[in-house]
């Protein structure tokens, strides 16, 4: 098929070694991607929702992952169509840019390719159901607009954070102490957001975590936790109004970077080296010393003469610690990274009111915290938990909770959640198709339907009948003219969302209907795969 | 059109009940492996490493035995891992919490196949998990404040953990040094300053426990036996040559005279060395590196005791217990905190000799020394005592204490029978099923011994029915017995940890409705 004829009716080949390239064109090749993007939506379908399951990933190295995170579950799988690729990328830019929502997105996206299959089959042309998707998607947005609501609150008031917080966490692994989370959550981003610029620095909250204890000792530390000791077992373990020393360089002789030697040969030059060597390490702990350093805090590693020096001058030490925590015990302390031990000068140390070691446990494990800084706008959450996985899963779960938090802060319009949105969307879309001239008014229509798979997918999650409640809501909504009409999930007896505080961002809902279309639009355009047939 | 692969070659997804039976088989197949170790009468396992040598273990310690398992399936990997944060956690029950999770599971499985939605079962699971912990806490004893109660507690708890191990036999023995030593801790979970030393002969019995701090190290020749009010300075530095730490720095000579003369520099800068630290007023002098044969000579012809290479963890302890500081800088003698005992011996167990510190500055330190007629009865004695020192330092820290014998269960079992009863909807069914799994670990103690299982539960689940029983299974008479008598006890925490979890890990496999298993990553065939 994939032959062509010159004006001799001899065949000429177009692509390089075609016969072993496998090709698809036309409907058929849409089909085939349709397919493809649907299959990574049905994996993902079971997950939405607080009843939503989870899936079991194992690596190429035997790790096992236990999520329900969208975006987690598609990175790790191992995906090997192109088209699957494309919805992986889909979840991880909504991972990206919003932090949540990453399963939803897929769904999303998969019913707005089953739609368009059926639309394909009536012969309608792909690009006219991208542009009645792309038309339909901004009357969706505009009704999400019209009706999400402002959303106050304050310092001193936070607990509607928490509640939308609280919807986030639902639907992960720790909602049995989904309350205490939030609030650590909500606490962790108003500490180091910047409320007049209504921005929030999410690098500047570390999440630590250390395998044993339960989920209840989760805590948050206002400071910076390391996990490191200190350089010798008898320095001090607890230092208070600690004055830091952030060092990147090693407390070793120095190693110039240009080739050199230095020949000994004789015993004067032997003895002044020696000299020289022992001058050297005394010069860098005195240095410390001079500035009034009460902790060294070093990227590198010490000679075993310097850490003893250390130690007998009194001057804690901490070695080998990471680029990343140096620079955020460099913002926490209001402390500099000082390159070279002759900048050091006394207002480059941070300072921190109370540094102590922690043990765990029965094995050696201890880490270092360091509170009470001179800038508290870093933070560390530390996670316990009963095994690694759950450990894992609880810091997804709470980056998804903390960009939920930022989101917020960001923009302070929320959307009530449980598929009441988007049935609302759902209902305003269907409306607006009548009002739209030509084939484009099938596509807008499909839009509508497709938006109705999220609840729907909601509802079979938590063992409702899915078109029964569906129906019900939807006819709810109307007649009660009343768009927070969601699914009860969680069985409490109603379904008015406003009232069982369940919240969306806007930003995220708004951000899933953009992404969904976007992809799906690519999807469809493709008409042409033309993939190296195995061999 | 077929659908499309999604995924890379070789690369596997089980999807919903398919992959939950997975999960279930493989949890419940862990559990089944360490079954059969539980209780006082459980069995040994016999482990042979595939690496050279075929090492062989021999152990009933749960956590040991998984660790040593190569295993597939995920769902598997999850107990194991609990097993082995328990293990670091509190040391001890590494065993129940796999076999508690296992049963959640195998009851989890029935109300699957009878269509009760995994995340209602789940939920019953949670309420009935928090109502077991309730129902302990109120339970728990707590004699912080009676000493001599408290002691005895500790011993009990002690022999309980030990009853299970290869050490039942000299059960009260062992009980007694661990919990000696742990006393004299004084609250610390730092199990450091307690050292075990195994060497092969004798018998179990002759193990013991010494107050001071001994060393597996031998004396230098021709240097005193015997220190007494000993100073000593634990260094950690090199002893060899003395390396220019000078980047680039190298001799360059021209003649055979000058390499004597260099020579003669650094045997004099070695004697240098040794004087600076025979000036520190020293009579013994513990390394961590190497002592070449020329500084020793130096050392031996001062009269000081110079050990050489003692490990890391060695030096240490060492400077822990004698309270000096390690040095690696001698320029400043005034200023160096010295270690001090009152006597340095050098003593014979079996045939090898090691020297022995006596009379150390800190209390806190001892040194179990661990008798026994092969390494592998040694190894596992190790690991049991292990064990019985983590739980005892950790109930220092938490006194609370909770009967043994399958008492904790039964109580707990009781309280969550009781929530099912008031629980409306199939949660209900979820929460029974809890109650059952909690009953099947006093089955499985039973079984293990020999015991007639149904008749005993029977008749401890009779028992309980009355108000503030004692009752357990006395696995030696093999009847139901007064705990409270018998002084079998054990730790809450240990018991906390192990509900928690098995609950935790139970949850996290009961959630997952589709395994995706990615190809083996190729290795590079190195045969």
């Amino acid at each position: 098929m994939a032959l062509a004829f010159d004006e001799y009716g001899r065949p000429f080949i177009i692509i390089k070694e075609q016969e072993q390239k496998s090709r698809l064109r036309g409907l058929e090749a849409q089909k085939a991607n349709i397919s493809a993007g649907k299959a990574v939506a049905r994996i993902l379908r079971t997950s939405l929702g607080p009843k939503g399951m989870d899936k079991m990933l194992q690596s190429p190295d035997g790790d096992v992952t236990v999520t329900n995170d969208g975006a987690t579950i598609l990175e790790q799988m191992d995906v090997d169509n192109q088209i699957a690729k494309l919805m992986v990328e889909l979840s991880r830019s909504q991972d990206y840019e919003i932090g949540d929502g990453t399963t939803g997105v897929v769904v999303m996206a998969g019913a707005l390719l089953e739609q368009a299959e059926k639309l394909l089959e009536r012969g309608i042309h792909p690009i006219r159901i991208a542009e009645g998707y792309e038309m339909a998607s901004r009357i969706a947005v505009e009704h999400l607009e019209h009706i999400s609501q402002k959303f106050e609150f304050s310092v001193s008031n936070i607990e509607p954070l928490v509640q939308t917080c609280m919807t986030t966490l639902s639907s992960k692994i720790v909602n049995r102490c989904k309350r205490m989370l939030a609030e650590i959550a909500v606490k962790a981003v108003l500490a180091v957001a910047d409320l007049e610029r209504k921005d929030v620095n999410l690098d500047l909250i570390k999440i630590e975590g250390k395998v044993g204890g339960k989920l209840e000792d989760t805590e948050l530390v206002y400071g910076i936790t390391v996990d490191k000791d200190m350089s010798h077992p008898q320095m001090p373990k607890r230092i208070e109004d600690a004055k830091i020393a952030i060092l990147t360089c090693p407390f070793e002789p120095p190693k110039p970077k240009t080739k050199h030697k230095v020949d000994i040969d004789t015993v004067e030059k032997f003895q002044t080296l020696r000299q020289q060597e022992q001058k050297y390490f005394d010069d860098m702990v005195q240095k410390c010393k001079d500035v009034g350093a009460t902790l060294v805090i070093c990227q590198w590693g010490f000679d075993d003469e310097a850490n003893h020096l250390l130690m007998h001058r009194n001057l804690p030490a901490v070695r080998w610690v990471g680029g990343v925590e140096l620079e955020l015990i460099a913002i926490a302390t209001g402390g500099r990274i000082v390159p070279r031990f002759q900048e050091l000068t006394p207002e480059k140390l941070g300072r921190a009111g109370l540094v102590r070691e922690k043990s765990f446990g029965t094995t050696k494990d201890r880490m270092l915290y360091i509170e009470q800084c001179a800038n508290s706008r870093a933070v560390t959450i530390f996670i316990r938990g009963g095994n690694k996985m759950i450990i894992e899963e609880t810091k997804r779960s709470l980056h998804d909770a903390l960009c939920v938090a930022r989101n917020l802060i960001r923009n302070n319009s929320i959307v009530y959640g449980g598929g009441s949105a988007e049935i609302s969307c759902s209902i305003a879309v269907e409306a607006a198709a009548d009002r739209y001239p030509g084939i484009e008014q099938y596509a807008i229509r499909s839009f509508a339907e497709a938006l109705d798979s999220v609840p729907m997918a909601l509802a079979e999650n938590s063992g409702l009948q899915p078109i029964d409640t569906l129906t019900a809501v939807k006819s709810q909504q109307i007649k009660d003219s009343n768009p927070y009409c969601g699914i009860d999930c969680n069985d409490v007896g109603m379904n008015d969302m406003q009232e069982q505080n369940v919240f969306e961002t806007l930003i995220g809902k708004r951000q899933q209907i953009f992404l969904a279309t976007q992809v799906v639009k690519m999807i469809l355009k493709i008409d042409d795969v033309i993939a190296p047939s195995d061999y | 059109m077929a659908v499309e692969r999604l995924l890379k070659d070789e690369a596997t997804e089980e999807k919903g009940d398919r992959a939950r039976m997975a999960s279930f088989v493989g949890a419940m197949a862990i559990a089944d492996v360490v079954k059969t170790t539980l209780g006082p009468k459980g069995m040994d396992k016999i482990l042979q490493s595939t690496g050279r040598g075929r090492t062989v273990t021999v152990t009933n310690d749960g956590a040991t035995i998984l660790k040593s398992l190569h295993i597939d399936n995920p769902a598997a990997k999850v107990l194991v891992d609990i097993s082995k944060v328990q293990d670091d956690e509190v040391g001890d029950g590494t065993t129940s919490v796999v076999v508690l999770a296992g049963e959640l599971l195998r009851e989890a499985e029935k109300m699957v196949n009878a269509k009760i939605h995994p995340m209602t079962i789940i939920a019953g699971y949670r309420m009935a998990a928090e109502c077991a912990r309730n129902a302990l806490l109120q339970k728990a004893m707590d004699n912080k404040q009676d000493p001599e109660k408290f002691t005895s507690d500790l011993m009990n708890i002690a022999m309980t953990t030990l009853s299970s191990k290869i050490l039942s036999q000299d059960k009260e023995h062992f009980a007694k040094l661990a919990v000696d030593a742990v006393v004299r801790l004084k609250g610390s979970t730092n199990l450091d300053s307690i050292q075990i030393i195994k060497k092969a002969g004798g018998s179990l019995k002759d193990s013991f426990l010494d107050e001071g701090f001994i060393l597996d190290k031998k004396i230098g020749i021709g240097q005193p036996k015997r220190i007494e009010n000993a100073k000593i300075l634990v260094a950690n530095t090199a002893m060899d040559t003395d390396k220019v730490k000078i980047y680039g720095a190298r001799v360059r000579v021209d003649s055979m005279a000058r390499v004597a003369e260099i020579e003669g520099a650094e045997k004099e800068k070695m004697r240098e060395k040794v004087q600076k630290i025979i000036a520190h007023g020293i009579n013994c002098f513990v390394n961590r590196q190497l002592i070449y044969n020329f500084p020793e000579e130096l050392f031996a012809d001062a009269g000081i005791l110079a050990i050489e290479h003692a490990d890391f963890d060695g030096i240490e302890r060492l400077a822990l217990v004698t309270g000096g500081e390690i040095a690696s800088t001698f320029d400043n003698p005034e200023s160096v905190k010295l270690g001090h005992c009152k006597l340095i011996e050098e003593i014979m167990i079996g045939e090898d000799k090691l020297i022995h510190f006596s009379g150390v500055a800190m209390g806190q330190a001892c040194t179990i020394v661990l008798r026994g007629a092969s390494s592998h009865v040694l190894d596992e004695a190790e690991r049991s005592l292990h064990d019985a020192l983590c739980v005892l330092s950790q109930t220092v820290n938490d006194s609370r204490v909770l009967l043994g014998g399958g008492w904790p269960e039964m109580v707990m079992a009781k309280e969550v029978d009781e929530l099912a009863r008031k629980t409306p909807g199939k949660k209900a069914h979820a929460i029974e099923a809890f109650s059952r799994a909690l009953q099947a670990i006093p089955t499985i103690i039973a079984d293990n011994a020999g015991l007639d299982s149904a008749e005993l539960i029977s008749q401890l689940r009779a028992e309980h029915h009355k108000e503030r029983t004692n009752a357990g299974i006395d696995v030696i008479t093999g009847g139901v017995g007064d705990m409270e008598k018998l002084g079998i006890s054990e730790s809450f925490k240990v018991k906390q940890a192990v509900l928690l979890s098995a609950t935790e890990a139970s949850e996290m496999i009961l959630r997952v409705d589709e395994i995706i298993t990615c190809a083996p990553r190729r290795r590079e065939d190195r045969m």
